[in-house]
């Protein structure tokens, strides 16, 4: 079934987030890409926005539909990936790699602890991993 | 039928290279009998039903009196008196209204049975250029009923005739949505179940693969067939949407008749147009506002990523001055504009 690293912490909304010191990485999840499947276009944040956590700031859209990607956490998007714009299929084949979708420099770090353990959101997946 | 198996781009293509099948079984089925029944559905569609021999069916569509599409749909004469009507799943419960009451004001009531035979029926569709090659094998042997032929692929477009498959009776129609070559089958449920399983056996080797609503939208949009709720409402007439060609004016007195002559006469306040992104965008998608030489001109009706051409595809309706082959459009997704132009339909050809 789909893959969880057991590094990463995660949403109810499917984004995934790698951190290292005070910035944190984010993307979707194998479910997610598995679930939306054939992405072709991937929108992103500019460097410099600022977000709040649960905010709508990038967009995902396969074949069939859009769907907004909520940054988990607040503070200032510090990089955006260029390549997955250029390949949206990233999403689909590296979810985790070259899939990712931008970086953000934490403005509070404590809502990290509001984000999911791998346990848990392979829980909601419903199981099996 | 659910919105994909394995992958709407994966179906999509199955379905222009080989082969494809779907689970129709949500459409609806109305029939119409009695010695008034062509007289009757002559008056409250808009194709002509004279035209249709026992095994012919027509595309047709059902107008109010303001020529709005109450629903667009399949006609086909089995025998000379009864005839069976292809509905949207959506429009089951508006249209068999609507046949009753126009049912109830026609003269010849007398002499006409309208039958909701809906829940009776399910449905498939095998749509692709392959399918030729294996649907005799699933359904073996001549009809028995309706268009007489030695065999399913001897049908011609738009003709139906009744099969015998195991021991079940089943339509056979050689029509299709998606604009590959293909058969649609109607029946019982067990009978299409069963049908179901063999033609996906069969057509195994020849690469079928089982498709859901996702492929279903994708292939109909790349060839501009009309989606009911999306480029037909009952505010739109069949001239807005470029569907004239089913609505022979001079066949005599149906619904909505007035309306539609003025408009073919007069000219309409909106037409129906295909358009193809020209810049790098995100796909467009119904309800997107249309823009031209800077003002507001319309709105996207259907659309999405073509995956035949890989390029932002779609139909939409515009005022009729944009509605001229190359015109150029823009598109506005999420705030900002995208660059399209007006395309001849279907958008997508085989080449």
């Amino acid at each position: 079934m789909s893959n969880i690293p057991s590094e990463l912490k995660y949403t109810k909304s499917h984004e995934w987030v790698r951190v290292n010191g005070d910035t944190a990485t984010i993307g979707i999840t194998d479910h997610a890409q598995h679930e939306l499947t054939d992405v072709v276009f991937v929108e992103l944040p500019e460097a410099g926005r600022k977000v709040k956590a649960g905010e709508a700031c990038a967009v995902v859209e396969s074949v069939k539909t859009a769907s907004d990607i909520y940054s988990p956490v607040s503070g200032e998007i510090v990089e955006q990936n260029k390549p997955v714009t250029e390949k949206p299929d990233l999403v689909n084949t590296e979810p985790y790699a070259g899939g990712w979708f931008f970086k953000i420099k934490l403005s509070n770090a404590a809502e990290l602890n509001a984000l999911l353990s791998p346990e848990d959101y392979k829980k909601q997946t419903g199981g099996s991993i | 039928m659910p919105v994909q198996y394995t992958g709407i781009v994966e179906e999509h293509l199955a379905v222009r290279n080989a082969a494809g099948i779907f689970d129709i079984s949500h459409m609806g089925e109305v029939t119409a009998s009695g010695a008034a029944a062509a007289e009757f559905l002559n008056h409250v569609l808009t194709n002509d039903i004279r035209r249709l021999a026992p095994g012919e069916g027509q595309y047709t569509l059902m107008c109010n009196e303001r020529g709005g599409v109450i629903d667009d749909l399949y006609a086909y004469r089995l025998s000379e008196e009864v005839f069976l009507l292809i509905i949207n799943a959506s429009r089951i419960e508006p249209d068999v209204a609507w046949l009753q009451a126009q049912a109830a004001k026609f003269p010849g009531s007398g002499e006409l049975q309208l039958t909701d035979a809906s829940h009776q029926y399910a449905a498939v569709a095998a749509q692709g250029p392959r399918v030729k090659e294996f649907i005799n094998a699933c359904i073996p042997g001549a009809s028995v009923s309706a268009m007489r032929v030695n065999a399913v692929t001897d049908l011609r477009k738009n003709q139906i005739g009744g099969f015998q498959f195991e021991n079940h009776s089943v339509l056979v129609s050689h029509t299709g949505y998606t604009g590959e070559d293909g058969f649609e089958i109607v029946g019982s449920d067990e009978a299409i179940q069963h049908l179901w399983n063999r033609i996906l056996a069969v057509g195994q080797p020849f690469g079928i693969k089982p498709c859901g609503l996702g492929a279903r939208d994708t292939l109909r949009t790349e060839v501009c067939y009309p989606l009911y709720g999306h480029e037909l409402d009952e505010d739109t007439t069949p001239i807005e949407a470029g569907l004239g060609f089913f609505v022979p004016l001079n066949k005599g007195e149906f619904n909505g008749r007035a309306v539609l002559a003025g408009q073919n006469a007069g000219g309409v306040k909106k037409k129906l147009v295909a358009f193809k992104m020209t810049e790098k965008s995100a796909p467009p998608r119904p309800h997107y506002p249309i823009w031209a030489n800077g003002a507001n001109a319309g709105i996207v009706t259907s659309g999405t990523q073509s995956p035949s051409m890989n390029i932002g595809i779609g139909m939409g309706y515009v005022l009729p001055e944009f509605a001229k082959q190359g015109t150029k459009i823009e598109i506005e997704i999420r705030g900002k504009r995208f660059a399209a132009a007006v395309v001849p339909k279907p958008i997508y050809r085989k080449t």
